[in-house]
């Protein structure tokens, strides 16, 4: 777990955030055609880059190693779309709240079960609970089962009888979505800094000594284990949002599997790491698929090159890189 | 479901007004480019995993049927684009978009899954690109979330299996047990087969459904067999038919009388070998059809591809047709899209499959036919339906 | 319920675990002594599958098949063990997870490249292409007996080799405790290449020797991965013992699933891994 940024990384972190939040300017004039499109690309990067940030906090912060934290994901998501009237709007302040309160209820009850396991036990509990989460939307015909289910009319966003946000205006959800991505970043901080933060981070290095201090683990995991599920709920959230589907896939191992890998590759433990992990992954795959029908093969070996080339991950390569500027003369 | 119709349907006319206006303000450059510039067709189809297969076979053979009228739509020069569906629904909007805004494809082909086909149509229908579905037989697409932009050059899951119903019943067959994997395709299509089945007077013995994908039916194997049946209606499609057919046989099932929707054979059944013999599917189309159009088509294909064509081919080939004859009438103006969408609603296409026309809903009115697997071939029975519509139940349009 | 009935769905879920055996096995001995969550276990297993395919349509035979695909698939887990993973061990287990990923997508894109996107089948050979008739519409394959024969085989030779032999030591020294194998100045860069290359043959085994009863297809490697790991968890990592009983409880809790509860059959198998690991945190023989 990183707790210190060094000055230069987070000048550099910032540096790259201006660039993303700015994309709305540059971006139309060096991408012209395709700058909506792109834009909208972003917003469902940033989406991951939550969900993989959420997911960070227990694999690298709790040393819990989850592949089924997609089901938050969907459930998310299908929480918007169950929720929603069909010919009419939802009202954002009344869903937002019920839905992720529904996902946290959810991740308490599975936490709850998961947590007694540990390493690759653990993994094995959450996908089954994640599958099984899969499998319930896919069998029932609660959603539009295995083909998935619309949100017509997107929710609004009023206070005081005028709206604040058009979320059916793809600009104004970029920005909601860096919005979400900033906030939730910025909130994790706060979480790892406070009391409880410090013991989730001991828990993850030494459980046993964290014990002996006379804290109890399982209570600590368990919170931890609620707060990623119910973060997972609001990336989901979005990701309904933004195209108004909701599919069972979205629940599946391969979604949680694609998000550990962002994690991993990214730098477990560092909360900006998975959201660059997030960035790379995607927009590696866009441009290889762009140039080659065969994609998967340029990204197996940028996977299989990272993880030889970078021990930890993208992150661990800029820490190295902006502490060690920072040592020299 | 009739305001959320309005409302997507006003958008879609706010889009073609814009889309009007933008045309109008720009004439004589759109003129100018109108015999130059390309036409941009968009494929989201699977090319990696399990369907990989079936998104090659629905390329490959719209390339050649472009080819073979001259590489060229309404006069104009056609770029292919092509996005990687990996069959996942979870991507599906965002794929449709990259294709639809990202690459502002004029035409959209795609896809097989269809989970992804849902999610693509709820792109389309707000931008309102011309997209032809070139397999996903999700009946919702022609159904309940039909619109004037969206056609399909395939089938609809209740279709391929409808015919099956009363052939059964024909046969002889009066007790039957279906069986398929738990998903909306498996259950539209043994909803298809049953309508008919028991409308002529058949019986349900049980429903029988796997999860998806499972390709363990040892234990429903075995269920069959206590059963008694004097059929067995499955759908399957892919390497899961192929497992099922070959484990059918296996398990000594072969005395009860195996059935499907096509899918269950096609494209899979040199794999299958001795197992299939008997097989009894109907299918919008069947390789051994002795028509000038299959018997060129299939020349054509294997020549081009060295490897044998399928009914995904087929769809297609045709998809490329439909398009070809609408750009035809409006002579490569794709700005002029309530000219372009009628001449395709009017297409007559002369498939490999027999010639066929679009129903109301966009969804091919076409023949399904008989057939069964003797020698190693598929043979052609005969005509199960003919010029059998979809339906399309919920579909408002036309 | 009939007994016959019952009787034979038992069969049905024995046979069904011994080939789940079969393919886990690999993966809880790479699991047990090296500690590697190896994701590309399903790749072994596909390319073995396309190995017995290929070679069966060359040679004619699927046994010469699937005895050249062994030393094959062998091979190719050595190299990948030699080149990669060796530079790993050090590392976070996540590491490797993330490099037996990278491992998987390549493999995928190698098996399109070299084999196509087609689905095939295996003809199941001559000599065994006959059945025992059970009941007047259910008869059982020969070919499925000598699999689960060859299965419980595998299982027996294992459990000698496990329990008897000084490598069988090592292994059992290497899932209780790694670092002490090192300690007893085992060639650890050896014996963890050969653990790799068995893993990587046994899945290739798995894949080739069940061609005739299944379809070789584009990602049937990803499929049966997941399997493979609720078996070996289920059953405690690195323990061979456990993967066999967790093979035997997944099959018939698969079948029976199937039989008795068909509107939940998706959920049964995740649903008894997630009660076993409830009850056993450990699996049950860890």
């Amino acid at each position: 777990m990183i707790t210190h940024i060094p000055k230069r990384l987070a000048i550099l972190l910032l540096v790259l955030l201006v660039v993303l939040a700015l994309f709305p300017l540059w971006g139309k004039l060096v991408f012209a055609a395709k700058f909506t499109f792109l834009m909208q690309k972003l917003t469902g990067i940033m989406i991951l880059a939550i969900l993989a940030m959420s997911l960070d906090l227990l694999v690298g912060v709790a040393g819990l190693v989850s592949l089924g934290h997609a089901a938050f994901f969907g459930l998310g998501g299908y929480m918007l779309a169950l929720m929603s009237p069909q010919y009419d709007a939802a009202n954002l302040w009344l869903v937002l709240p019920a839905g992720l309160a529904g996902v946290a209820a959810a991740a308490l009850v599975v936490g709850f079960l998961s947590i007694r396991t540990s390493g690759i036990y653990f993994i094995m509990v959450t996908l089954a609970f994640g599958q099984m989460g899969f499998y319930f939307f896919n069998d029932s015909k609660l959603a539009g089962g295995s083909d998935g289910a619309y949100i017509y009319v997107k929710p609004t966003v009023e206070a005081f009888g005028t709206t604040l946000v058009n979320l059916d205006d793809k600009l104004s959800f970029f920005y909601v979505t860096l919005g979400v991505l900033v906030g939730v970043y910025a909130l994790l901080r706060v979480l790892l800094a406070s009391p409880f933060g410090r013991v989730i981070s001991a828990i993850g290095v030494n459980e046993y000594r964290v014990q002996g201090l006379g804290f109890n683990p399982m209570a600590y995991k368990l919170v931890a284990f609620t707060i990623a599920g119910t973060i997972a709920g609001l990336a989901g959230f979005l990701a309904a949002t933004q195209y108004g589907f909701v599919n069972p896939a979205m629940l599946g191992w391969h979604q949680s599997g694609h998000v550990l890998v962002m994690v991993i590759l990214g730098g477990m433990g560092t909360l900006f790491g998975p959201v660059l992990g997030a960035f790379v992954l995607e927009l590696a795959h866009f441009a290889f698929e762009s140039l080659t029908e065969h994609w998967l093969l340029p990204m197996g070996v940028m996977v299989i090159a990272i993880v030889l080339l970078l021990p930890k991950g993208l992150a661990g390569l800029l820490l190295k890189w902006t502490d060690r500027k920072e040592d020299g003369p | 479901m009739d305001i959320a119709k309005t409302v997507t349907r006003r958008t879609i006319l706010q889009a073609g007004a814009v889309a009007a206006v933008g045309v109008s303000g720009f004439v004589p450059t759109r003129f100018a480019i109108g015999n130059t510039a390309k036409v941009k067709v968009g494929f989201l189809l699977p090319y990696t995993g399990t369907y990989a297969g079936l998104g090659e076979a629905i390329t490959n053979a719209f390339k050649l049927a472009v080819e073979e009228r001259g590489g060229k739509m309404g006069g104009r020069e056609i770029q292919y684009v092509a996005v990687d569906s990996e069959a996942n629904p979870a991507k599906g909007p965002e794929n449709t978009n990259k294709l639809v805004t990202g690459e502002n494809v004029d035409f959209l082909v795609g896809p097989v899954h269809s989970g992804v086909a849902l999610g693509m149509v709820k792109v389309v229908r707000e931008s309102g690109t011309i997209t032809v579905i070139a397999n996903a037989g999700a009946g919702a697409a022609t159904g309940p979330l039909c619109a004037p932009n969206i056609f399909r050059t395939s089938f609809t899951n209740w279709q391929a299996s409808y015919p099956m119903g009363k052939v059964a019943v024909e046969r002889g067959l009066k007790n039957v047990v279906t069986m398929s994997w738990k998903y909306a395709a498996g259950e539209e299509a043994l909803a298809g087969f049953e309508a008919n089945f028991t409308k002529h007077g058949g019986k349900v013995v049980k429903q029988i459904m796997v999860p998806f994908p499972s390709d363990e039916f040892q234990a429903n194997l075995t269920e069959i067999a206590s059963l008694k049946p004097d059929g067995v209606f499955v759908f399957f499609a892919g390497a899961g038919a192929l497992k099922f057919v070959k484990d059918y046989a296996a398990a000594g099932l072969k005395s009860i009388q195996l059935m499907g929707s096509g899918f269950l054979t096609d494209g899979v059944l040199k794999g299958q070998g001795e197992a299939a013999e008997g097989v009894l599917t109907t299918l919008h189309y069947a390789d051994a059809l002795d028509t000038p159009e299959n018997k060129a088509f299939r020349a054509a294909y294997s020549k081009s591809f060295g490897k044998e064509a399928d009914v995904y081919a087929v769809q297609g080939y045709d998809a490329a047709q439909l398009l070809v004859q609408g750009m035809a009438a409006v002579k490569g103006d794709t700005g002029a899209k309530p000219a372009l969408i009628d001449a395709m609603e009017k297409a007559v296409i002369k498939s490999p499959r027999g010639t066929f026309t679009l129903s109301k809903a966009h969804n091919p009115v076409q023949d399904f036919y008989l057939r069964q697997v003797k020698g190693g071939q598929e043979i052609v029975v005969g005509v199960a339906e003919k010029a059998l519509a979809d339906p399309a139940t919920g579909c408002k349009m036309g | 319920m009939d007994f016959w009935f019952f009787l034979i769905q038992l069969l049905n879920g024995v046979q069904y675990g011994l080939l789940l055996f079969l393919v886990a096995s690999g993966l809880t001995l790479i699991f047990g002594i090296m500690g590697i969550i190896n994701l590309a276990h399903g790749a072994f297993y596909m390319l073995g599958a396309y190995l017995a395919w290929w070679l069966a349509g060359v040679t004619g035979s699927l046994v010469a098949a699937v005895l050249l695909s062994l030393p094959i698939a062998a091979l190719v887990g050595y190299v990948i063990e030699a080149v990669l993973v060796r530079t790993l061990y050090k590392r976070d287990h996540l590491d490797q997870v993330l490099l037996t990923y990278g491992l998987i997508l390549i493999f995928n894109e190698a098996q399109r490249i070299f084999w196509g996107n087609d689905v095939h089948g295996v003809a199941v050979p001559q000599a065994l292409a006959w059945s025992f008739k059970l009941t007047e519409t259910l008869s059982y394959p020969a070919y499925r007996v000598v699999l689960s024969v060859v299965c419980g085989a595998l299982a027996l030779v294992m459990y000698f080799v496990i329990a008897k032999t000084r490598f069988g030591m090592w292994v059992r020294a290497g899932a209780s405790n790694r670092e002490m194998v090192a300690a007893l100045g085992i060639n650890v860069k050896l014996l963890f290449g050969l653990v790799f290359a068995i893993g990587a043959a046994l899945a290739g085994l798995a894949g080739a020797i069940s061609t005739p009863i299944t379809s070789v297809a584009p990602g049937m490697g990803d499929t049966v991965l997941i399997i493979c790991f609720v078996v070996v968890v289920i059953g405690g990592v690195g323990s061979v013992k456990g993967a066999f009983l967790g093979a035997l409880l997944i099959g018939l809790a698969d079948t029976f699933g199937k039989v008795f509860v068909p509107d939940f059959a998706s959920f049964t198998v995740y649903g008894v891994m997630a009660a076993v690991l409830l009850w056993k945190p450990r699996g049950l023989f860890a």
